[in-house]
């Protein structure tokens, strides 16, 4: 029951979603200001009153979990705990938030009128509303949203006040507070701020976690992060990040609170602000630190069209529910609670397990654009063309008709897709086409991407042969950006799809040796959950048969006539990763003489993969992507192929020859997969 | 346990089984080359026998007879004169002219229960009125010890009501089967000794023929301690121990009574009165539980914090030592927990509640001088947190008085609508004037606020000097005192408490208490979360109306707390409201121990908490407690299969 309620493997046809609102249609009609002036009374957990921020860091300068840290801080560098308390302020002061009615009330009439010039459309699901609101007066509610944009946690707090609900704490980086008067701004409309990395800092934590978790246990506000620890660049969800996870669980766990509901929010965005930002960042262009100055050169981007917004609240899920049978609760009964101590093995796997549930939660109820289809077509349809060296492009019927196959099939695989059904087809296409303008180019009734041209993004035309590589990279690395929004729906056939292409025979067996090589390799890469093998073998299986593009007998796994069509279809989609982790083998194998640092390996991958597809050896130029090439590292580190050793530099890797060597060769299909498998067991 | 073997078990084996055999017979009987202190002892024995016939104290005036159910009800609490009933005109009365509130209207119930429980008085689910002999199933005799238990003289019975009354305590399941007269395994007979010397020859005449012993003392037990083992196949004999109460010697020099363990709680407590002493033990049941049920439950009375526990007050019982290793006074050394939970923690039982080999015929205990002075009073106070946070000021200035209790909102609602009716309009003036000020002037949310009771014992000057000190505390913490009546009101809901389910029990309502106990720093998450459960659990299991699920905190130690736990529902559309009951109450257990609670606080493991057992004292408790028991009773005679 409880694994149902975040996630459910069987068939996904069934899954019921519920119906959008638009909310920026309202304040198209009515008066800004008067929404921003209006009356908000939310309410609370229990019918609690909203707490004061000084008297909420008082608590937790006063709580036994910080004083006890506080002294023994003390006594281990010796310092007198009157200084240690005041460094413990000074943490506190930095991070807390102070939210304040006045801003908000700002940010809703200035958010108004951005959103109304960027955005078609903001859709939110009532119901989901509705739920959380019953939810927060329950239970202390956390809220989990995907993040892709900067805009996130301002267009859940916008959504939040529209609808009367209690405004979150949102857990922010410190990156922001470099914006002198932005960051003031957002810690005034509920953001509160965390450094990037406080490994060893114990203070630090202590002082972080007992904030986290005042505010939970007393049910001030809902406290709200992303679990995915920053934006994810390419629009793939990225691997949960456990730390927060693990604190808003924890009052749960000591029993301080009687459940938690943990609420996922999908937030999917026709066109992303930052879209070609994202682009270059990935492909070495240095992300430019936030400044407010940066953020006024960004007007620009209030000129575009941006579609529309789909904000999904999912269903809530209770921790106690989920807890179940998986957790003991009594570990907790026989030392004071508010002495820190290392989670449990039984409950960090709890809580992994749980982050990645809630991760695919929200993917599952990410709403994607027919665009997001398109883009999977064109480029695909550009990789081919530039091999088979055809006329550039797809003809645009052909593309329409291709894209209402796709359609059929992703909607038989559960996506949420957001096909409008009064247009046809073709209008559908052309109006996505016009939308994402700068991506895509149609001349003479073809469509292709648009990248022979140089200045959509750059003024200055490239001249080098490399340059003029990252320019067209920029555009592949957009446009694979929307199809990595539709990844989390193929990703498993995707696998099953290239393990019967590299499995040597139709054995069952050897077919799900190779899945679960592959599975492994590309752990990192997508959210596939540890340990849940076999559920995404079968899970694969069960679409692609219900499909009818395979059949699968006790022994046997065939590939039907009329499967081949969606098989390719689905080998050409994982094809630029295999490829990409094949180079990236490569490089390890022939450019890394002993070791190299982790600083290092970026630049010097980068410049290899550049001269492979100079060279036209390697012909996916979405493997220049950065995400790619440290996801690969940080799969080969897991599988034991790299090691970081102790040298003179933090960071630095000797790789296993041998091994990489064989991993490279397994994922070209030279060595059969099980024994790789066998191999790394 | 006892081990049939049959024809694998060796001569050998046998042997060292009668040489134990005879060892538990040694135990029971008095050494007869004592020294000669004991022989002193034997003779006093008999001689207090005589000498209160003598005295006066005639057997006629014994509380509890042989025939129970001749002045207790069969199927319910207590006498079967006084109940709550709801009369014609709607109003809820209670019965009989035993208690201070017999004969009284109580105008605020029927609201109260009508709004809590969303019960009607037009759906009534009355009991079963007679029980028929029929229905009981036949006795399994041991005929060889009939005929040998008829040469001793010691009466018994074969009566199906004998026996079925004492086939069950006073769980919810136990009752309600009554109530349909429906009757499981019931014991096959009663024997009623008399003296310690009649216990030392039935249990060898067990021994000798293979019957299985029940002791059974006042018959309150909510833990199933009673419920006969349906996977018996021996003849049940219960040993009912009413008739050995006596008090067989007082010893004013070091204060102690040396008592026979059949006695009553309140029986015990008014023959020592007329000596001018008193126990001070007040359990809730204390009307009809025995001194035997207090030591074998690790009982605990409600003004523990100047008498003590059981365990404090009996120095040493006959037969088997009761040794007062398990709650001694340093617990803080062995964990944080209080009382049994200490033992909970892995800290090695061994003579544990309802040990089933332990049965003590007398006990010896300490006792006071009686009080010269007692005083009640209650406080308000604005939340729930506040309450606790007072109590747990008191428990670290060791200041409780002989009782301190903190009821929550439900349960002080609740002890509001038991105010009987008020004769004079002064009073009721008095009483709005109260609330005004409270709720009113003093910003109290009625919803929110609740009450502790306080009983205050001892010489005049130092109960007054002690009542300034508590309220003084309670001030702090934001308390009015809110006057004796409220106190005593408090009380007294405790000793009806069992009355009032029978009540229930007509109008499609169930319910039952459980207790724990727990660190101070639990207290509040303890109570939110097991209230929260019920009422979670109650919902899930498809209960139409919203449970009662309240709470108190009725004793402070140094270091934790006892709570205790009301849970009531209304049944009605369900189809088997005691599986739900069950499921719900097994749940609050679990939730008790997920949040640091003991098992169990005073009403002990007997076989409804035994499958937690293992858990809470480990392997290894298990090992040494089975390896006691094989020692001490290789044959399982005393058969209730209790605790392990």
């Amino acid at each position: 029951m409880a694994s149902e309620a975040v996630y459910s493997h069987r068939d996904p046809m069934l899954k019921k979603r519920d119906d959008f609102e638009d909310i920026l249609e309202e304040r198209r009609n009515s008066s800004d200001l008067r929404y921003a002036l209006r009356c908000y009374t939310p309410v609370l957990y229990k019918g609690m009153t909203p707490c004061k921020a000084n008297t909420l860091k008082s608590m937790v300068l006063q709580s036994n979990q910080l004083r006890y840290v506080i002294s023994q801080v003390s006594k281990e560098t010796g310092r007198a705990t009157d200084d240690v308390r005041e460094d413990a302020l000074a943490i506190l002061e930095e991070m807390a938030h102070s939210l304040q009615l006045s801003t908000v009330r700002f940010f809703a009439f200035t958010l108004s009128k951005v959103f109304k010039t960027l955005f078609r459309s903001i859709c939110v699901n009532e119901e989901g509303i509705q739920r959380l609101q019953q939810a927060i007066q329950e239970h202390p509610v956390v809220l989990l949203p995907s993040h892709r944009s900067y805009m996130d946690f301002l267009l859940m707090s916008y959504i939040l006040y529209t609808y009367d609900l209690a405004l979150p704490v949102i857990a922010a980086g410190m990156d922001f507070m470099g914006m002198k008067f932005v960051g003031e701004m957002l810690r005034m409309s509920g953001a509160f701020f965390i450094r990037r990395s406080f490994g060893g800092d114990k203070l630090y934590w202590s002082v972080f976690s007992e904030y986290v978790k005042t505010m939970l246990k007393n049910g001030f506000a809902p406290v709200e992060f992303f679990l995915e620890g920053t934006r994810s660049r390419t629009a793939k969800s990225l691997t949960p990040k456990l730390g927060l996870l693990n604190i808003v669980m924890d009052p749960f766990f000591k029993g301080e609170v009687y459940d938690v509901s943990v609420v996922p929010v999908s937030i999917s965005y026709e066109r992303i602000l930052e879209e070609a930002l994202y682009a270059r960042e990935m492909l070495g262009v240095p992300k430019p630190k936030e400044s407010t100055s940066g953020l006024f050169k960004a007007r620009k981007v209030l000129s575009e069209d941006y579609g529309s917004i789909h904000v999904y609240f999912g269903q809530p899920v209770s921790v106690r529910s989920l807890a179940q049978g998986r957790v003991n609760r009594c570990q907790f009964n026989l030392v004071p609670r508010h002495i820190p101590g290392k989670p449990s093995e039984e409950i960090q796997n709890f809580v992994n397990d749980t982050a990645y549930r809630l991760v695919r939660a929200q993917e599952e109820n990410m709403v994607l654009k027919p665009w997001v289809l398109l883009a999977s077509l064109l480029l695909q349809n550009h990789h081919q063309n530039q091999t088979a060296g055809q006329e550039r492009g797809i003809a645009l019927d052909e593309l329409t008709a291709q894209a209402v196959w796709l359609r059929d099939v992703s909607r038989e695989y559960g996506a949420f897709l957001n096909w409008p059904g009064v247009m046809t087809p073709s209008e559908v296409v052309s109006s996505s086409l016009s939308l994402h303008r700068g991506l895509v180019r149609i001349c003479e009734g073809r469509v292709q991407l648009a990248v022979e041209q140089t200045g959509t993004g750059e003024p200055h035309g490239a001249v080098t042969p490399e340059e003029e590589l990252l320019s067209q990279a920029v555009v592949v690395l957009s446009c694979a950006s929307y199809r990595n929004q539709a990844l989390h729906v193929f990703i498993r056939p995707a696998l099953l799809a290239s393990a019967i292409h590299a499995a040597s025979s139709n054995q069952k067996q050897e077919v799900f040796n190779s899945f679960s090589f592959l599975r492994n390799m590309f752990s990192n890469e997508f959210i596939l959950c540890p340990g849940a093998t076999v559920q995404d073998f079968e899970e694969a299986c069960y679409l692609l048969v219900k499909t009818r593009a395979l059949q699968v007998t006790q022994q046997e796994v065939l590939v039907t006539e009329r499967g081949q069509r969606t098989l390719a279809f689905l080998t050409s989609m994982l094809d630029p990763f295999l490829q990409g982790y094949q180079v990236i083998c490569r490089f390890l194998c022939e450019e890394v003489a002993d070791t190299l640092t982790e600083k290092q390996f970026i630049p010097a991958v980068r410049k290899f993969i550049v001269k492979h597809l100079l060279a036209g050896r390697l012909r996916y130029t979405e493997v220049l992507s950065s995400d790619l090439q440290k996801n690969a590292l940080a799969a080969l580190l897991r599988l034991g192929a790299v090691r970081k050793i102790k040298g003179a530099e933090p960071g630095t890797l000797k790789v296993n020859a041998v091994m990489v060597n064989s991993l490279e060769d397994t994922l070209g299909g030279k060595l059969p997969m099980q024994k790789a498998v066998s191999a790394r067991l | 346990m006892a081990s049939n073997s049959g024809s694998s078990s060796s001569s050998d084996r046998q042997r060292i089984a009668q040489q134990r055999l005879r060892i538990i017979a040694g135990h029971l009987q008095r050494s007869e080359d004592g020294d000669s202190s004991s022989t002193v002892l034997l003779a006093a024995e008999c001689k207090a026998q005589e000498s209160q016939k003598t005295a006066g104290c005639s057997g006629e005036e014994k509380t509890v007879p042989r025939k129970r159910h001749e002045i207790m009800k069969w199927n319910g609490w207590g006498y079967s004169d006084s109940r709550f009933l709801f009369n014609k005109k709607g109003q809820a009365e209670f019965t009989g002219k035993r208690y201070r509130l017999s004969g009284m209207i109580i105008p605020g119930l029927k609201d109260w229960f009508e709004g809590t429980f969303g019960a009607s008085l037009q759906h009534k689910t009355p009991a079963t009125p007679v029980l028929t002999s029929s229905s009981v199933p036949p006795p399994t005799l041991n005929e060889a010890f009939v005929e040998e238990l008829k040469s001793t003289g010691i009466p018994f019975s074969l009566e199906a009501e004998d026996r079925v009354f004492r086939a069950h305590g006073h769980c919810l399941h136990e009752i309600f089967a009554l109530r349909e007269g429906k009757f499981g395994r019931v014991p096959d007979m009663v024997v009623w000794p008399n003296c310690h010397n009649d216990v030392v020859k039935i249990v060898e005449l067990a021994c000798k023929h293979n019957v299985c012993l029940m002791p059974y003392g006042g018959g309150t037990s909510v833990s199933s301690a009673l419920e006969c083992p349906p996977e018996e196949t021996r003849s049940i004999v219960s040993l009912d121990t009413s008739q050995m109460n006596r008090i067989l010697w007082i010893d004013e020099k070091n204060l102690t009574a040396h008592v026979e363990a059949g006695i009553v709680g309140q029986d015990l407590e008014r023959l020592l009165n007329e000596s001018g002493y008193c126990t001070g033990h007040e359990p809730d049941s204390m009307e009809f539980s025995s001194l035997g049920g207090w030591v074998a439950t690790r009982a605990s009375g409600m003004k523990k914090n100047i008498y003590g526990n059981i365990e404090d007050l009996s120095q040493f019982s006959d037969g088997f030592a009761v040794v007062n290793i398990v709650r001694t006074d340093n617990f803080f050394s062995l964990s944080l927990m209080p009382k049994a939970e200490r033992l909970h923690q892995g800290q090695p039982p061994l003579l544990q509640d309802e040990e089933p080999w332990v049965w003590s015929p007398e006990v010896t205990m300490k006792i006071r001088p009686m009080p010269e002075y007692q005083k009640y009073g209650s406080v308000v106070f604005p939340n729930f947190e506040q309450g606790v946070a007072c109590l747990r000021e008191v428990a670290k200035q060791r200041c409780a008085p002989a009782s301190i209790r903190l009821m929550d909102n439900e349960q002080f609602k609740f002890g509001h609508a038991l105010k009987p009716q008020v004769s004079s309009i002064f009073t009721s003036f008095l009483d709005g004037l109260k609330k005004f000020y409270i709720t009113k002037f003093k910003g109290f949310d009625p919803n929110h606020l609740c009450v502790a009771t306080l009983l205050f014992e001892g010489d005049r000057e130092k109960v007054l000097q002690h009542e300034k000190q508590v309220y003084d505390i309670a001030a702090k913490f934001g308390g009015l005192a809110a006057g004796e009546d409220n106190g005593q009101r408090g009380y007294m809901l405790t000793f009806v408490i069992a009355y009032l389910r029978d009540l229930g029990m007509d109008y499609y309502v169930i319910g039952e208490s459980f207790e724990t106990s727990v660190p101070w720093d639990r207290v509040l998450d303890i109570c939110r979360n097991v209230k929260a459960r019920i009422v979670a659990e109650c919902k899930d299991k498809g209960v139409q109306f919203s449970p009662l699920s309240t709470c108190r905190v009725t004793q402070t130690y140094d270091a934790g707390a006892c709570v205790y736990f009301y849970f009531a529902f209304n049944y009605r559309g369900l189809s088997d409201p005691v599986h739900v009951y069950e499921q719900v109450e097994h749940a609050a257990r679990e939730e008790i121990l997920a949040n640091g609670g003991s098992l169990s606080h005073h009403h002990g493991v007997g076989k409804l908490r035994k499958e937690w057992m293992r858990d809470t004292v480990s392997n290894v408790g298990m090992g040494m407690l089975k390896s006691v028991k094989d020692y001490v009773d290789p044959k399982n005679i005393f058969g209730n299969r209790n605790l392990l």
